[in-house]
């Protein structure tokens, strides 16, 4: 199973991005190989639509589980179409929100926040 | 700990505010997201440290040697930004219909400088910034990297560990945009309490209304603040009970003052000038909320 | 003549200018400022009819599409994505500029109107009056201002423009003749004057300033004025009945002390603007 994390750097001690959308990078990280990527996030480099740009690459990459701050309802709306889990988490080391999500202790992401309807 | 001052309608004091504020908070950390009205770093004359440009769109170029003047990109642009075979940067919105139509593979779609972003160094601090090109949006994408650029520099190392601490134990005051799209969205998004200044006029009423809907959706802590308040105490009235039905916490009134426009011309936060009736609301807005904030957390 | 009247900062009376002017003149008065119309709620006019704005947003057909995914490459916006079996369509990003149908082989694409805002049109005792209206949590306001402007008669009128010198403000620039920036004695009021002055002198028209709330001294927007020989077409000056009067929706035109300052801007105005 390969889980996204949202973050704001490039190893796995760098802290989680609460924003999904703009968030510099995504860490995602395989269960079975134990092996893990960094990505930049394509939402971060978007004008507008970044949530959508963004959940648009984790899609891509075959990410089932994504855990971040909110995700804006635009993300949201394609997380749930693509039958993926968003989990919610606070800003602490991407390997700690790992862990935290493999004990099963973050919630799941039932509710979308704010759209960020930029045209821009 | 973040705090982001708007306004819903431009020109209600939200500026001034912010230096007051933050002169207040000994606020060494200041980001101006008012970007169509950049006014902030007036206040705050300094070295730029950092200048960088900002792409936040997308435009079209057509190269003229390859183009067969057939016309196709003027009848596909929905936008009439393309006429005798010139774009009107100003007018084209980058959505690329013309490079898909061309035949000649003439016109290419690439990044369009936006803006200038800065780090200025100041007295004591410094300011991120930026200056739009002219005819540019003030957008999401820029307010969220005018953010961000405070973060870098803080993790850079670039301040001592001991200012680092005290640092995270202050308030950073940010000026937010102004109305109600793209870019107040970005100011607010992931801060931690939201002081919106208004003003007791009909105009200023009515978009408070509206910018307050827009902060119900985050998971922020909304105050607001009434400038002007004696121009006009009916409506100031109106405005407090508005707050009260919303469950917004009034976090202070202040008068109309000519000092203020003395501290803008003379580009001083108000509260560098000796007492004043605008001063002294200010100072006690500011125990209020610093109170308020610390007592949250 | 269309006459645009912008202001680089917001809140420094560029509505009260425009609306006290049309009065003034007997000429009508038409708010772009589709995010925050405030122009009616001084000028009170009567309703006379509305309009609703459409975008044309795609609609992907799912029996003929084969989820090549071409339309979302091509969507600039990300206004379309990929997710599972669908292509899902994010109308609010949508800019209706049909990139999606012309790359799409499949020919699944069609389209439908979709409303952002309307324009309402009213008179006043005296005075035609046009605005047009964003919905709230819309982000496109350029289609209504096109819409706004592009069917105007050739007669003269004041164009209420939005605040700055974003894209909204070029769009109505772009249909004007001639062009008042109201502006305030203040640091802060010169600083975005000199901004929306660098965008009007793009497009070769007429322009004057107007300094509202102004505190009747040899100030720094007057001096600038002088300095880069800048018509200045009057001044409305700052008094604390000024402030109520505007607080409660009223205008100062008709207050005998201010109509006839706004009677001397107008004189000005068709000198500068070299009107008959």
């Amino acid at each position: 199973m390969k889980i996204v994390v949202s973050t704001t750097g490039k190893s796995s001690e760098d802290m989680l991005d609460k924003r999904f959308g703009r968030s510099e990078y995504f860490y995602i990280y395989d269960t079975e190989t134990e092996q893990a990527v960094v990505l930049e996030n394509e939402g971060a480099k978007a004008g507008g639509g970044a949530g959508i740009a963004a959940a648009n690459q984790v899609i891509e990459e075959g990410v089932q589980v994504i855990i971040t701050g909110n995700l804006g309802p635009n993300a949201f709306e394609l997380v749930e179409k693509a039958g993926m889990k968003a989990y919610s988490c606070g800003v602490m080391p991407v390997d700690s929100a790992i862990e935290l999500f493999q004990k099963g202790e973050l919630s799941e992401i039932n509710l979308p926040g704010m759209a960020h309807h930029g045209n821009h | 700990m973040e705090l982001v001052v708007i306004s819903g309608k431009g020109g209600t004091g939200k500026t001034t505010v912010v230096a007051a504020l933050s002169q207040l908070a000994e606020n060494r950390v200041k980001v101006d997201c008012d970007v169509d009205a950049p006014n902030l770093y007036l206040f705050y004359p300094g070295t730029d440290r950092e200048q960088n440009d900002f792409f936040g769109g997308k435009t079209t170029e057509i190269k003229q040697e390859l183009c067969i003047k057939c016309g196709k990109c003027e009848t596909v642009c929905k936008f009439g930004a393309i006429k005798e075979g010139i774009i009107d940067s100003f007018v084209c919105e980058g959505c690329g219909a013309c490079t898909l139509i061309c035949p000649a593979d003439a016109i290419t779609l690439r990044d369009e400088k936006t803006a200038d972003t800065f780090l200025t160094e100041i007295k004591n601090g410094i300011v991120s910034r930026a200056t739009m090109e002219v005819g540019s949006d003030g957008s999401g994408k820029l307010v969220t990297q005018l953010r961000k650029n405070v973060k870098n520099f803080l993790k850079e190392d670039l301040i001592s560990k001991e200012n680092m601490l005290s640092l995270d134990k202050s308030i950073i005051i940010i000026d937010g945009s102004p109305g109600i799209g793209c870019s107040v969205i970005a100011s607010i998004t992931g801060s931690d309490a939201v002081l919106i200044v208004t003003e007791p006029t009909k105009s200023g009423l009515e978009d408070l209304k509206r910018v307050y809907e827009l902060t119900e959706h985050f998971d922020t802590y909304v105050m607001v603040c009434i400038n002007k308040y004696d121009i006009n105490l009916d409506m100031t009235y109106e405005i407090e009970a508005y707050a009260k039905e919303k469950n917004i916490y009034l976090a202070g009134r202040i008068p109309f003052d000519k000092t203020v426009m003395e501290a803008i011309n003379s580009l001083k936060p108000v509260t560098e000038f000796s007492e004043s009736s605008a001063k002294r609301a200010l100072e006690e807005m500011w125990n209020r909320i610093d109170t308020t904030l610390r007592n949250q957390n | 003549m269309k006459i645009a009247v912008l202001s680089g900062k917001g809140g420094t009376g560029k509505t009260t200018v425009s609306t006290n002017l049309a009065l003034t003149l007997n000429i009508p008065y038409i708010d772009c400022d589709v995010e925050e119309p405030n122009g009616f709620i001084f000028l009170n006019p009567v309703l006379e009819n509305e309009e609703e704005v459409f975008l044309q947003v795609p609609e992907i057909h799912k029996e003929t599409c084969t989820l090549c995914g071409a339309c979302v490459k091509a969507c600039q916006f990300h206004a379309l994505a990929k997710a599972g079996k669908e292509i899902v369509l994010f109308e609010k990003l949508c800019h209706d500029c049909g990139a999606c149908k012309l790359v799409c082989e499949a020919d699944a694409v069609t389209f439908r109107k979709r409303a952002i805002g309307k324009i309402q049109r009213g008179r006043t005792e005296k005075i035609q009056c046009e605005r047009g209206i964003l919905n709230i949590g819309e982000p496109m306001a350029v289609p209504i201002i096109k819409k706004l402007l592009a069917s105007l008669p050739e007669e003269t009128q004041f164009i209420d423009c939005p605040p700055g010198t974003s894209c909204n403000v070029v769009n109505s620039l772009r249909f004007a003749d001639a062009a008042i920036l109201v502006t305030e004695p203040s640091e802060f009021g010169l600083h975005d004057m000199k901004m929306a002055i660098e965008l009007v002198k793009k497009y070769s028209i007429p322009y004057g300033v107007i300094i509202n709330k102004d505190d009747q001294t040899e100030n720094m927007v007057k001096k600038y004025c002088k300095e880069s020989q800048t018509p200045l077409l009057g001044a409305v000056p700052y008094s604390r009945e000024a402030a109520i009067i505007y607080s409660k929706g009223g205008m100062l035109c008709q207050e005998s002390s201010y109509k006839k300052i706004f009677e001397e801007i107008a004189e000005k105005m068709k000198e500068v603007f070299r009107w008959n």
